[in-house]
Order: structure tokens, then sequence, then C-alpha cells
């Protein structure tokens, strides 16, 4: 006979009670359907990570003031960055020595941090002002969009200029070109000379955009000189120059920035390295873990649906125990009962499957548009769901279609 | 067509061994119209499960168009009934949800045969027995008679060389009793096989050879009207 008949049988019997197959079919549709939006969530959140992290920029190593824990750096507790400034280890000449001394860098950028309020043409907007040098854009992978950066020559001369992110133009200017304006920080008067590309929010809900670099030297002594000392820098940003010299150099920092803080062999480190590598492995691995528990919880589902199946295949087998008698007196094979079962429990499950796929898919669809959560559907949910969902109507079904095909089918007719 | 010699079959019930064939002998031939009667638990049943290939002597050999049925596979049993044998059943039993068209080409869907191909073949057999106008009617819709003709014709699907019949007018009142009768001694005029098992010797009297069981045993085997 031709297979497509036992195909024929299966649906036939499926479509015979709509209501009870929609409900056996429902367990599946549920863990289908959880797996695929716990998993879309996950690499959301994956990718999100990853891009935040990316976009501090590429090859980084930041060196902070603070003890670290013997020097290992990295690790899964580096989401501190930027936090850790409170020391005031780390110096201008930590930076030279290490621009002078460690090979492949491509760019080193001391960065001063501060909180200040801006005035400009009768607006007014608190924000984040950093000093920096020229190379801090390439260190943190940064654009301009228009204007220009300032220089070397204006960066040493202290010059009173400052490169501002898109939302303080906005803030302070709405439309309006803000290069060559003028804004009081803390009440000096900083001509802006460049206006930053976008960088968007961070996964850490911080905008990014909302900051001004000025020449570190004007910075630190007009803005957040109260604080700091004269030469101190709050963070060092080193580039190297590829993602396999990295560790080399990160290791040549570390080296180095002993041998300048004169810390003997033993001694604890009074800075913390980071390596952007590190810490982004760190944090996939993290959110990887996270997502396969969620989408274990899921599968769990998936399983109780897949005994649903076999539930209601067993209940279907002592149903139609005469018709299987009948079957097998005008001629079915016992494997051809079989498969006849098999097909039931595999087409009740992969329709699941389907509509769970689907659910899936509308669900996390509409958890991005709700703006609540990253969504990444993963291309391989598809093929996943529907490979999975057949698995489980063949795992569950296997029992009742067993049931079925070794049947007396002398006993089977005589049934009531 | 059909030899069967010293045929026993036994089961085991509890501690006992009963025997529901103790060692029967027969054969019959092609074109015979044969009742086979006696009391319930006398064996007839069981004779006619192993006859149809449904079961498998303990003891003896059955041999039919001298193939050793007694020797075949699930497989091979399966594909004989299939081919060789027709089963009318004193329920009917028909699959509910199925027309009558269907479930008359159910058996030729395991013997392969192409939609167009069956579907012809299913209403040439239901016209054969007289139901052609019914023939898109599920069994709830039909009277006992009906069903019973619906069975009969998906019996003759895979054109059968025996009819095995177990009891089928035990379900059906007299009258219509009497017209699946003629409808079985029509169709063995038309030269097909027909093995009728029932204990109404009044059922048995419209075949051609009436053998008698008791106890698993053959009592006696007569011919004529």
């Amino acid at each position: 006979m031709r297979s497509i008949e036992l195909l024929r049988f299966a649906t036939g019997a499926i479509i015979a009670h709509p209501m009870r197959s929609a409900l056996t079919s429902l367990g599946v549709v549920i863990g289908v359907a959880a797996v695929v939006m716990m998993t879309s969530i996950g690499l959301g959140a994956q990718q999100r990570v990853t891009s935040t992290i990316a976009g501090l920029g590429s090859n980084l190593i930041i060196v902070s003031p603070g003890a670290s824990r013997g020097g290992a750096g990295g690790g899964g507790g580096g989401f501190v960055m930027g936090a850790a400034g409170s020391g005031q280890s780390l110096k201008d000449a930590d930076a030279e020595a290490i621009a002078k001394q460690v090979e492949n860098v491509a760019a080193i950028a001391p960065v001063v941090r501060g909180q200040a309020q801006l005035t400009a043409d009768g607006a007014n907007w608190n924000s984040r002002i950093e000093g920096v040098t020229p190379d801090y854009l390439v260190a943190r992978d940064l654009a301009i969009a228009s204007g220009r950066m300032f220089d070397e020559r204006e960066s040493r001369q202290g010059r009173k200029v400052v490169v501002i992110g898109q939302t303080v133009a906005r803030e302070l200017w709405g439309d309006l070109d803000p290069v060559g304006r003028r804004v009081r920080v803390r009440s000096v008067p900083f001509e802006v000379i460049g206006v930053l590309e976008s960088k968007g929010q961070s996964s850490f809900g911080q905008d990014q955009d909302d900051v001004l670099l000025g020449p570190l030297e004007a910075v630190r002594s007009r803005i957040v000189g109260r604080r700091a000392r004269g030469d101190t820098v709050q963070t060092i940003y080193v580039k190297a120059v590829d993602a396999d010299s990295l560790d080399r150099v990160q290791e040549d920092v570390v080296n180095l920035l002993r041998e300048q803080h004169r810390i003997r062999a033993g001694d604890d480190d009074d800075f913390q390295t980071q390596n952007m590598a590190s810490i982004l492995q760190a944090s996939q691995a993290a959110v990887a873990t996270f997502t396969i528990l969620l989408a274990a919880v899921a599968a769990v589902s998936l399983v109780v649906g897949g005994v649903g199946i076999m539930n209601i295949m067993l209940v279907a087998v002592t149903e139609r125990t005469r018709e299987i008698g009948l079957r097998m007196a005008v001629g079915a094979k016992r494997s051809q009962v079989l498969i006849q079962f098999a097909l039931e429990a595999i087409t009740l499950s992969l329709a699941g499957g389907l509509i769970g796929l689907l659910i899936g898919v509308l669900g996390a669809v509409a958890v991005a548009k709700l703006g609540a959560w990253p969504v990444a559907i993963p291309p391989w949910a598809g093929p996943i769901a529907l490979g999975f969902s057949s698995l489980v109507g063949l795992v569950f079904g296997a029992y009742p279609s067993w049931r079925a095909a070794r049947l007396d089918p002398i006993e089977a007719l005589r049934r009531e | 067509m059909i030899e069967i010699s010293d045929l026993r079959k036994l089961y085991v019930m509890g501690e006992e061994e009963v025997a529901a064939l103790a060692g029967v002998t027969l054969s019959i031939g092609r074109g015979e119209n044969v009742a086979v009667i006696g009391p319930s638990g006398s064996g007839k049943s069981s004779l006619m499960n192993i006859l149809g290939g449904l079961d498998r002597p303990s003891t003896g050999v059955y041999r039919f168009e001298g193939e050793d049925v007694g020797a075949f596979s699930d497989d091979e049993l399966a594909e004989f009934r299939r081919r060789r044998i027709g089963f009318v059943f004193q329920s009917f039993q028909l699959l509910p949800r199925l027309t009558a068209l269907q479930n008359v080409e159910l058996p030729m869907i395991y013997a392969g045969l192409a939609p167009r191909e069956r579907r012809d073949r299913a209403a040439e057999m239901l016209e054969r027995v007289g139901l052609g106008p019914r023939m898109g009617h599920k069994p709830t819709q039909l009277s006992g008679g009906q069903q019973q003709r619906v069975a009969i014709a998906r019996s003759l699907a895979n054109s059968p060389d025996l009819l095995l019949a177990d009891e089928p007018t035990g379900a059906l009142d007299t009258q219509t009793g009497q017209e699946v009768l003629a409808l079985f001694k029509q169709l063995n005029r038309e030269g097909l096989t027909l093995i009728l098992v029932t204990h109404d010797h009044d059922v048995a009297a419209s075949t051609d050879r009436r053998i008698s069981f008791r106890d698993g045993l053959v009592v006696s085997d007569e011919r004529g009207v």
C-alpha cells in the first residue's frame, strides 16, 4: 500500500475529533511557544549585552584605580566600569609610560570625569563631562558627526573647546547647529567645535549621547580639579592593535604599572585592568546560561505536552480497538497499524509545534513592541521547534502505537 | 481448496488446558457452500479464526490451495487475509466515521489500489449488493440489513477466494436475515466459496453442506438440501 494512505488515516482520525485533538495538542503548543519566547528573549539579551560591550570599543583594556583581586583581570564582575574612580592611583605619567613602553598599542586615552551644570542661550542641562585626549575617539570607537575633534595642540594648551553628544546638542539648542556656539560648563565658557555620532542607550540604561568631551587639562583644572589632584586620571583606556595581542598588551600594562607604582612582588595591585574580550565572554556566558535555564524550564512543559499526547493516544487505542481488529482482518499488517498510530501522535504534536511556533514568534514580537525587553528570534527556532515537536510525538506516541500493533485481532474484534 | 488434518487449538485457562479444537480433519472444495454448525463453545469460531488466518493452530496442518498457512508469519497472514479471505461479522464491524463507500474501499487501500480505481470498484460492489443509492451514507444512517450488505460488499472488495461469515444474520430480523442469506446464495452461484458459521439450523439449511461441531470435534458432515 502507499504510505500516504497511512497519513490519511491518521489525519482522518484527528479531524474526526477536532476539539479533543486541539486540547491534546495544547500542551505542545504551550511548550513550543514557551521555548521559542524564552530563547528569543535570551538571545535578545545576549545581543544587547554584546553590542553594548562592543560599543565601549573593541580590543579595549580599561585601567582604573583601586585594588583588584590578584590582578587576574576581566571576569563576570566587570560591569562596574566607569564607577571605579574613587582611588587616585593613576597619573598622567602612567599613561605616558604605557604609550612609550608597551608594544602593539593602537591608542591610549587617559580620562577624567565629572558631572556639570550646563547653560547656553538660556537653556539648562546637566550632563557628564569627560576630559580626554584626541586618541579617545580611536580608543572608544567614536566618530564625529559634524564639526571636528580638538587636536593635540589644543589639548595641551588647555583650550576651552568641547565636542558634545547628540542629547546635549538637542537639549541645549534643539534643531540648531551647535558648532561654533558657546556653552557654560559650571560657569566656565567653552566653545562647541564638534558633535559626536549617536551611540544610543547602553543596556544599563545610560544615555551614551549625554556627554561632553573636553581637553583633559582644561576639564581637570577647571571642572573636576576641585576634587582631583593635578595629575590624576580616573581611567586609562588602552586599545590594542588587534584581538590577538589583547592579552599580551594587558599583561604588559599590568607589569609596567606595578613597576611604575613600585608594588613589590606578592603585594596587590593598586589598579584594575579589565579586558573587553574577557568581559564580553563572561557576560555572554552568563546570558547563555540564563537562556538555557529559561529554555529548560520551558522544555519541561513540552514534555508535559508529550505526556498529554500519550494519554489521549492510549485512550484512542482502547476506544478504537474494534477498528484496529477490523483493519487487521481486512489485511493490515501490524507495522501498518503501528505507523498509522505513530503518525497520528506525530501529526498532533507537529501541529501543536507549528501553532506554538507561531504563538511564540508573535509573543516575542509583542514583547519587543512593548519595549520591555530586547528580543531576537533565533533563525533556528523554526526547525528546532518543529523537530522537537515531531520527536515528542514520536517518543510519546511510540508506546500507544505499539499497544495498538500488538493487539490480537480476534480479541479486538470481540471488544464492545 | 482447503485441507486440514488433525487440527488442534489449545488454550490455557488458569491451571487447565482446554481444547477448542480437538483434532479436526476436513476438506472443502472450491465453490462449495458450507455451514459450520454448533452451540457456543463447540469450536466453530476457533475453526473460523484459523481458516481466516486470524489465528494459528496449536498443532495439525492447514493447507490453503496447497500453501501451509499454519506456518505463515504475522505479515504473511495479513497478506493472506487481504488477498484470499473476505470476512462478514455478526456485528458488521463498519467504521462509524466512514461512509458506506469508504468502508468498502478500506481493504483496497491496504491492497494498494489507486484512489480512482478503488472508488469505482467500491461503487460496483455496493451496486452488486443493492446499495448503490446509499453509498454516501454513514453506518448510523443505514438499517441493520443495509449495514450488513455494506460489510458484504467490503468482504468482496479484494476478490477473495473464500468468504467467511460468522453469524451474519445474528443481529438481523428474520426477513432481513433471509435477504442476506439469499445474497450469499447468489454469490455462491457466481462461483464464490462460502463458509457460514452459525448455531441456527434454519440458517444452516440454506447451504449445500452442513458440518456439525461439538466439543471441538466434527460430529456430522452432511450434504444435500
